[in-house]
């Protein structure tokens, strides 16, 4: 359970993570809050001769405002999102996923970017990036480019990030003033992986939902939106419905501890709550 | 570039100056080199948080943190909470209600549960274990420790408000 021996350097700007990056290739990796690279090296799931540690880009650190939107640096911790007023008032959904982030040691430590580089199919922030159409800002020696969420996440671990390009921000545009979000999931234990969890986002008009947003996640190799379960809440389709359109978008694997039969189930039942939660 | 560096750091209220190798978890780096026994290599893989350390205040995983990352920080273990007193009152709660067995989670809560303590504010039972859901514990099925971290948190909001008037 120890790492095989690697190099560990820490440069002090993002033109020098980059130009390591580039220089090493795949035999390097970045190490943002080390919350997943650190125990795949324990593992000695992976082997890399080089450690570039971005923790002294102190620039990618942080919740802003731009234009409209919101911005997040790739090295924002998830204590430092939970703690950000601008998320709190313009970022609902982000907020109503911190209870199930991890834990208060692994929150401090864990960066937004690193999670949504990584895109653990069954992690919140890679979710939040789908449902609210985030940008995701990545850079190389060539400049920066933007990748939509639904243009990004490929499967499972695969992103469209290619292997030298750093996650250095992802960019929200503005939610709806009146928007409501819920954030559910199960767990075997609170903050652990979810088994299946759903994030869903709609303004309430009178007794109809409106811009309803609705993403799945833990129930496929990416987070998952289904149009047709947003459209069928909106117009108040019947849940049987609505479970049709569920059944007829995902197909869960089975795992060790459930089937995805199970999986499908736990969906359905989080999204009655969910739609439940937003109606209220 | 050699495979070991040089960090400057303060562990437990002293400088240290030192030649780390770059491969070493924080958790091994501790125990061999300071012989500080506090911080366990639990899981060393970011599950169990035996290896719970404070990194400039904040709640680490000692195990998923490298000896290097440790330079110009101030890393704290039980030890130095034992030493400055600050949950003097939780750990005799502790040994009084029998909030262990075998006691390797708990360095862990301890300083877990300080973590949540000195937010000083009251917290539910739930609250409690949300903060330890983090800290796994195979004995004692956490009802004890729970209910130590209960029974101080209500001394001390108590005590604070005596001190308020």
């Amino acid at each position: 359970m120890k790492a095989a021996p690697f190099l560990y350097v820490k440069p002090k700007s993002i033109d020098e993570a980059v130009a390591l990056k580039e220089r090493h290739g795949a035999s390097a990796r970045y190490l943002a809050g080390g919350q997943s690279l650190m125990p795949v090296l324990n593992f000695r799931l992976d082997r890399p001769d080089l450690l570039i540690d971005i923790n002294g880009l102190s620039e990618l650190r942080g919740v802003s405002n731009s234009g409209s939107g919101v911005k997040i640096g790739a090295l924002t911790r998830h204590a430092e999102v939970a703690k950000s007023e601008i998320v709190k008032s313009q970022l609902a959904l982000l907020s109503e996923c911190i209870p199930h982030i991890a834990h208060p040691a692994i929150r401090s430590g864990g960066t937004f970017g690193g999670s949504v580089a990584l895109a653990d199919p069954a992690a919140e922030w890679p979710a939040c990036c789908l449902a609210l159409d985030a940008r995701i800002v990545l850079r190389s020696s060539k400049g920066e480019r933007r990748v939509e969420a639904k243009d990004y996440f490929l499967g499972l671990y695969d992103t469209a990030r290619t292997e030298n390009e750093l996650l250095i921000r992802v960019e929200f545009p503005a939610v709806a003033a009146g928007t409501k979000a819920v954030a559910l999931e199960l767990a075997r234990r609170r903050g652990d992986f979810a088994i299946a969890g759903v994030l869903a986002q709609a303004k309430k008009t009178g007794v109809r939902l409106e811009n309803v947003r609705v993403v799945f996640f833990g129930i496929s190799d990416r987070p998952v939106r289904l149009s047709a379960v947003e459209q069928g809440i909106a117009e108040g389709q019947p849940m049987e419905t609505i479970h049709q359109a569920i059944d007829a978008g995902i197909n869960p694997d089975d795992d060790i501890y459930q089937s995805g039969a199970t999986k499908t189930h736990l969906a359905k039942v989080l999204l009655g709550r969910a739609v439940e939660q937003l109606r209220q | 570039m050699s495979e070991q560096m040089q960090i400057s750091f303060i562990l437990n209220g002293e400088r240290k100056q030192v030649l780390v190798p770059m491969r070493l978890h924080i958790i091994d780096f501790l125990r061999e080199k300071y012989e500080l026994s506090s911080p366990r290599v639990g899981c060393e893989h970011g599950v169990c948080g035996a290896c719970t350390i404070r990194v400039d205040g904040e709640l680490a995983r000692g195990c998923l943190m490298l000896a290097v990352q440790a330079d110009g920080k101030t890393i704290e273990t039980l030890e130095h909470l034992t030493q400055t007193g600050e949950i003097k009152d939780l750990q005799e709660k502790f040994v009084e209600r029998n909030a262990l067995q075998c006691g390797y989670c708990t360095s862990g809560m301890l300083i877990t549960a300080a973590d949540l303590l000195k937010q000083g504010k009251p917290a539910s039972r739930e609250a409690i274990r949300d903060h330890l859901s983090g800290n796994y514990c195979r004995c004692t099925g956490y009802e004890a420790i729970v209910d130590s971290i209960e029974a101080v948190m209500k001394k001390r909001v108590e005590s604070g408000k005596r001190a308020a008037r």
